[in-house]
C-alpha cells in the first residue's frame, strides 16, 4: 500500500514535469508545441553529450542544455510559428516537423561521424546516488529529488505568474487575449518567452527524469503523448488541471499495474482518456469551455 | 508633382478559361480539349506506368499510390471539415489488421478480407474518434496522433495480434496487375469522387463547418454527425490502403502503425498544394520514389520530409497544384498604377 | 385565438461567468406575430441572452419554453429544427462559396428535408429564390458571387435568408441594422414588416432605436443583465430607469450643465 503511494507519487510528479511545459505554452499563446517531446529527448541528449564527451561539469552541462533548449524554443516561435500565428493546422503540422527533424535526426547513423542515438548506451547519472528506507519501501534519492524538484518548480511558477510583470502578463493573455493586447501586452513578445520557458521546463523534466532511465529517442513520442493525455485529462490550458490530471493518471497507472500487470498502462490512459473525452470533454479543470460552444 | 510610377502584378482569367464556364465548354474541340487534358493527362499516366516500369519500380508505384490514398483522405479532412488527422497510420493500421486477421485466422480470400477490412476498419477508427468529434479541431489532431502510438503500446504489451513480430504467411494478391491497378484504381476513383462529393450539399455542409461552425448549428444541422461522417469516408479510404499494404506484402505488424504513414501524407499534402485534392496525389506519387531513392540514408528521410514541410508551409503554402492552376488558368502582367 | 398564444416564454434565466453576472434573473414573453425589441447599453448582456435562448449557452438557472415546449439547454441546432433562428452580430458568410450556396447548408437541416420529402436536387433553385426574394437581383448574377465579396447590406440579408431557409416561427435578429447606411436600412424595412405579415414572430436587438421602434410592438431594456423595463416602446422611453441607464443619473447631467 505504502509503496503504492510512494510510486504513485513519484509517477505523478513526473507527469507534471513533462506537461507543464506545454500546458502553458498552449494557454498562454494557443501554440500547440508538439516539438515539446523532441525538445526532452535534445535536453538529454545534450547533457550526456556535455558530461561525456566535452568532459563538462554535471551541472554546468545542465545549465548549458537548458539555456540551449530555451533558445531553441525561442528560434522554433520566430522562425516557423509566428508565421503561422492564427492558422491551428498549420501551427501543428509545422511544430511537429520541426519535432520530428530533432528526433529523427538524433537516431541518424552514420553522417558525419554522428554515430546517432541507438542503443541502451546513454544514460545520465542520477544526482545522488543510493537508496533511502521510508515506510518500509526502498526508494532511490534521485525519485526524491523528483518528488522535491516538483513542488519546487509548482512553487516558483506560481510566485512567476502572480508576482512579475511577465507572469502576470501570461496570465492576462491565459485569460483574455484581446484584452491583454489592449493593455499594451505585446501577444507576440509573451509568445516567444513563454515558449522558451516552456522548453526550458521540457529540457529540466528531461533531465531530472532521465537519470532513472537510458535516453532514447522513443522517449520524445512518448513525452508527447504523455503530456497531451494530461492536458487533455485535465484541460487545455489549465495549469491546475495539469497537475491534478497528472496525479490521476499517475496513481491510476499505478494502481492498475498492481491489481492487473503492468501490460494495462496504456490500456487505462487510452481508457481514461476516452471516458473524460465522453463525459467532460473540456477536462477536469478546463475553463476552455469555449472548445465545445463558441460564441 | 510627378506622380511616381509603381508597378503592380495583375492576374487576369485566361480568356479560354472563360470561354470555357458553364455550357459553353462544348463549343468547341480546343475547349473540350483544354478542360479535359489535365485529366486525361493525370489518369493515363497513372494507369500507363505499371505497364512501363520495372518491377521493383511497380512496387513503389503501389507504396505511392497507398500514400496518395492516405494524403486525399488528409486533405478531404483539413481542407474541407477542418479536421486536421496526425494519425493516417492508425486508418492504415486498422484496415490492416482486420483484413489480416480475417485472412489469417478465418482463411478468407483476399477478395473478401480487404473489402470487409476497409469497411471494417473505417468503422472502428471512426468510432475511436467519435469522443474527439464534439470539441474543436485540435482536440482531433491530438487523439488522431496519440491512436496508432497507442496501438502499437498495447498491442505489445498484451502481445495480441502476433505481437512485436506480427504474422506472416499471409495471402498476396493473385496477380502483380491486379495488385497496381486495383491500388491505382482505388487512388483515382477516391479522388474523383472526392472532388464530386465536396460540390454537393454534403461536401458544402463540411466546408461550411471548416469556415463558421456555429452558423452551421445555428441553420439546423448536427455538425457532430456530418463531421462522423467525413471521418467515415476518409477512414475507407485509409482503411483500404492498409488493407491492401497487408496482402501486397503477405505480412501484418506494428509497422503497419508506423510514424511514416502519418507523415510523408501530410508531406505530400502541403506540397502538392492544400485543398486541391489532386496536390495531394501528385505529391504522393513524388515523394514516395524520393523517399525510395533515398532509402540510403536511413533516418534523414524523415528529417528531409519535414524540411521539406516546413519549407513549403512556411514559405509557399499554397503548394504546387495550386500554383501550377494558377499558371493554367491565369495569366500575369505588369501594370502601371 | 391561436395567434394570440405565447411562442416564447423566457423565466428567471441567468448566466454568470466567473463572477461576471451577464444575465440576472430576466424573464420575458412573447406571442406569436409579434415583433419585440431588445434595448440596452453595450454589454448588458443581449447577446448572452440570444444565446442563451437558441442554445449556445446553457444558463445556470431559469427556464425557457418555445412552443410550450421546454428548451433550456438543447443544443443549438436542435432548437434550429424547432422553428427558432437567430442572426449572427459579427457577420462570417462561408467566404469561400457562392452566396446562393450559403443557404444549401440550412436548407439540408432535418427541418426542411422533412417537408420537402422526395423532392431531389432542387436546393438550388429555392436557394436563389429565397435570395430574390430578399432582393439579390438574379439578373445581375449577384447570388452566384462569392459571398466574401458582397457589401455588408447583402450580407446582412444573407443571414436572413440563412435563418429563412428554414422556414422558422421566430428570428431573433442580432443588431440586424447596425453598420448599415440609410438606403440599405429603407430596403430592409419593408423586408421585415412583410415578414410579419406572413405570421413570424421577431426578437430584434438593436441600438439604431427610431428604426426599432418603427417595428416594435413591444420593447424590453437591458442594464449589466437585469431587466430594467418593459412595454410600450413610448412609455419605455420616458422610464426614469431608462434613461438613467442611457445617460446616466440626474445628478451627473446637472454636473455637465444639462
Amino acid at each position: 500500500m505504502a509503496e503504492i503511494i510512494i510510486y504513485g507519487t513519484v509517477n505523478s510528479v513526473i507527469f507534471a514535469l513533462i506537461a507543464l511545459g506545454f500546458t502553458l505554452v498552449y494557454g498562454v499563446s494557443r501554440v500547440p508545441n508538439f516539438a515539446h517531446g523532441s525538445i526532452y529527448v535534445l535536453a538529454g541528449f545534450l547533457t550526456w553529450t556535455f558530461v561525456n564527451d566535452l568532459k563538462l561539469n554535471y551541472l554546468i552541462s545542465i545549465v548549458l542544455s537548458l539555456i540551449i533548449a530555451s533558445v531553441l524554443g525561442l528560434i522554433i516561435y520566430r522562425f516557423v510559428l509566428i508565421r503561422l500565428r492564427g492558422i491551428p493546422t498549420s501551427e501543428i503540422i509545422a511544430s511537429f516537423a520541426v519535432g520530428l527533424i530533432i528526433l529523427e535526426g538524433l537516431r541518424m547513423q552514420g553522417i558525419a561521424g554522428f554515430k546517432g542515438f541507438i542503443g541502451p548506451f546513454y544514460m545520465l547519472n542520477p544526482f545522488i546516488e543510493g537508496k533511502i528506507k521510508i515506510a518500509g519501501i526502498f526508494i532511490d534519492y534521485q525519485r526524491l529529488i523528483i518528488i522535491g524538484a516538483g513542488i519546487l518548480l509548482v512553487g516558483i511558477l506560481w510566485l512567476f505568474t502572480h508576482y512579475t510583470k511577465t507572469g502576470l502578463s501570461m496570465r492576462a493573455i491565459a485569460q483574455d487575449e484581446q484584452a491583454a493586447m489592449m493593455l499594451g501586452i505585446n501577444s507576440d513578445r509573451m509568445a516567444t518567452i513563454v515558449l522558451s520557458i516552456g522548453s526550458a521546463l521540457s529540457g529540466l523534466a528531461a533531465v531530472i527524469i532521465l537519470p532513472l532511465g537510458n535516453i532514447t529517442a522513443e522517449a520524445g513520442y512518448k513525452v508527447l503523448i504523455y503530456a497531451l493525455a494530461v492536458c487533455i485529462i485535465g484541460g487545455l490550458g489549465s495549469w491546475a488541471g495539469a497537475i491534478l490530471a497528472s496525479f490521476v493518471i499517475g496513481f491510476a497507472m499505478k494502481i492498475s499495474t498492481a491489481l492487473f500487470g503492468a501490460m494495462w498502462e496504456s490500456v487505462v490512459l487510452v481508457g481514461t482518456i476516452i471516458v473524460i473525452l465522453l463525459f467532460r470533454p473540456s477536462g477536469l479543470l478546463g475553463r476552455q469551455k469555449e472548445l465545445e460552444e463558441r460564441v | 508633382m510627378e506622380r511616381k510610377r509603381s508597378k503592380r502584378k495583375e492576374r487576369l482569367d485566361r480568356s479560354i478559361k472563360v470561354r470555357t464556364e458553364g455550357l459553353y465548354a462544348l463549343s468547341s474541340w480546343q475547349e473540350m480539349l483544354y478542360l479535359i487534358f489535365p485529366r486525361a493527362f493525370l489518369i493515363s499516366i497513372l494507369l500507363i506506368l505499371p505497364l512501363i516500369l520495372p518491377l521493383y519500380w511497380k512496387r513503389v508505384l503501389c507504396a505511392s499510390g497507398i500514400y496518395a490514398l492516405l494524403a486525399l483522405g488528409f486533405d478531404f479532412l483539413s481542407e474541407y471539415v477542418g479536421l486536421v488527422c496526425l494519425g493516417g497510420a492508425f486508418f492504415i493500421g486498422c484496415g490492416g489488421y482486420i483484413s489480416g486477421l480475417l485472412n489469417h485466422y478465418l482463411h478468407w480470400h483476399p477478395f473478401l478480407c480487404i473489402p470487409i477490412g476497409t469497411i471494417g476498419g473505417a468503422i472502428i477508427s471512426t468510432l475511436i474518434f467519435i469522443p474527439s468529434l464534439r470539441l474543436r479541431g485540435i482536440y482531433f489532431a491530438i487523439i488522431s496522433f496519440m491512436f496508432p502510438l497507442f496501438a502499437v503500446y498495447i498491442i505489445i504489451a498484451l502481445s495480441i495480434f502476433g505481437g512485436t513480430e506480427g504474422i506472416s504467411a499471409l495471402d498476396i494478391m493473385p496477380n502483380e496487375w491486379f495488385e497496381q491497378y486495383i491500388i491505382l484504381g482505388g487512388a483515382l476513383v477516391s479522388l474523383f469522387a472526392l472532388r464530386r462529393l465536396v460540390n454537393e450539399d454534403i461536401g458544402l455542409i463540411l466546408r461550411g463547418i471548416k469556415d463558421n461552425d456555429q452558423a452551421v448549428r445555428a441553420s439546423g444541422i448536427n455538425i457532430t454527425e456530418y463531421k462522423i461522417k467525413a471521418v467515415l469516408i476518409a477512414s475507407t479510404i485509409g482503411c483500404f490502403g492498409g488493407a491492401c499494404i497487408t496482402h501486397l506484402y503477405g505480412w501484418l505488424g506494428i509497422s503497419l502503425f508506423a510514424m511514416d504513414f502519418s507523415i510523408l501524407p501530410i508531406a505530400a499534402t502541403v506540397m502538392g498544394g492544400m485543398g486541391t485534392l489532386v496536390g495531394p496525389v501528385i505529391g504522393a506519387f513524388i515523394l514516395t520514389p524520393l523517399s525510395e531513392i533515398l532509402r540510403g540514408f536511413g533516418q534523414l528521410r524523415v528529417v528531409i520530409y519535414c524540411l521539406i514541410l516546413i519549407a513549403f508551409i512556411v514559405y509557399k503554402p499554397e503548394g504546387l497544384m495550386n500554383y501550377l492552376q494558377r499558371k493554367y488558368h491565369q495569366f500575369e502582367r505588369w501594370e502601371e498604377v | 385565438m391561436e395567434n394570440n398564444k405565447i411562442i416564447l416564454e423566457v423565466k428567471g434565466v441567468s448566466k454568470s461567468f466567473g463572477g461576471v453576472k451577464a444575465v440576472e434573473d430576466v424573464s420575458l414573453y412573447l406571442k406569436r406575430g409579434e415583433v419585440l425589441g431588445i434595448i440596452g447599453p453595450n454589454g448588458s448582456g443581449k447577446t448572452t441572452l440570444v444565446n442563451l435562448i437558441t442554445g449556445f449557452l446553457r444558463p445556470d438557472s431559469g427556464k425557457i419554453n418555445f412552443k410550450g415546449i421546454d428548451i433550456t439547454g438543447k443544443s443549438p441546432h436542435k432548437i434550429a429544427n424547432m422553428g427558432l433562428t437567430r442572426t449572427f452580430q459579427i457577420m462570417r458568410p462561408y467566404h469561400s462559396l457562392s452566396a446562393y450556396k450559403n443557404l444549401i447548408i440550412p436548407l439540408n437541416a432535418p427541418r426542411v428535408r422533412e417537408s420537402r420529402s422526395g423532392k431531389f436536387g432542387d436546393t438550388d433553385a429555392v436557394a436563389i429564390d429565397i435570395l430574390e426574394e430578399l432582393g439579390f437581383e438574379r439578373d445581375a448574377r449577384v447570388p452566384y458571387k462569392s459571398a466574401g465579396t458582397l457589401p455588408l447590406g447583402y450580407l446582412k440579408r444573407l443571414e436572413l435568408g440563412r435563418c429563412l431557409a428554414l422556414k422558422p416561427e421566430l428570428i431573433i435578429c442580432d443588431e440586424i441594422f447596425s453598420g448599415l447606411s440609410m438606403s440599405e436600412i429603407t430596403t430592409l424595412i419593408p423586408l421585415l414588416e412583410r415578414l410579419q405579415i406572413q405570421g413570424l414572430t421577431l426578437i430584434m436587438i438593436e441600438h439604431r432605436l427610431r428604426e426599432l421602434f418603427r417595428l416594435a410592438d413591444r420593447v424590453c431594456v437591458l442594464n449589466f443583465g437585469k431587466l430594467i423595463a418593459e412595454g410600450d416602446p413610448q412609455r419605455v422611453i420616458e422610464d426614469p430607469k431608462v434613461k438613467e441607464a442611457y445617460w446616466g443619473k440626474e445628478r451627473e447631467k446637472k454636473r455637465w450643465g444639462y
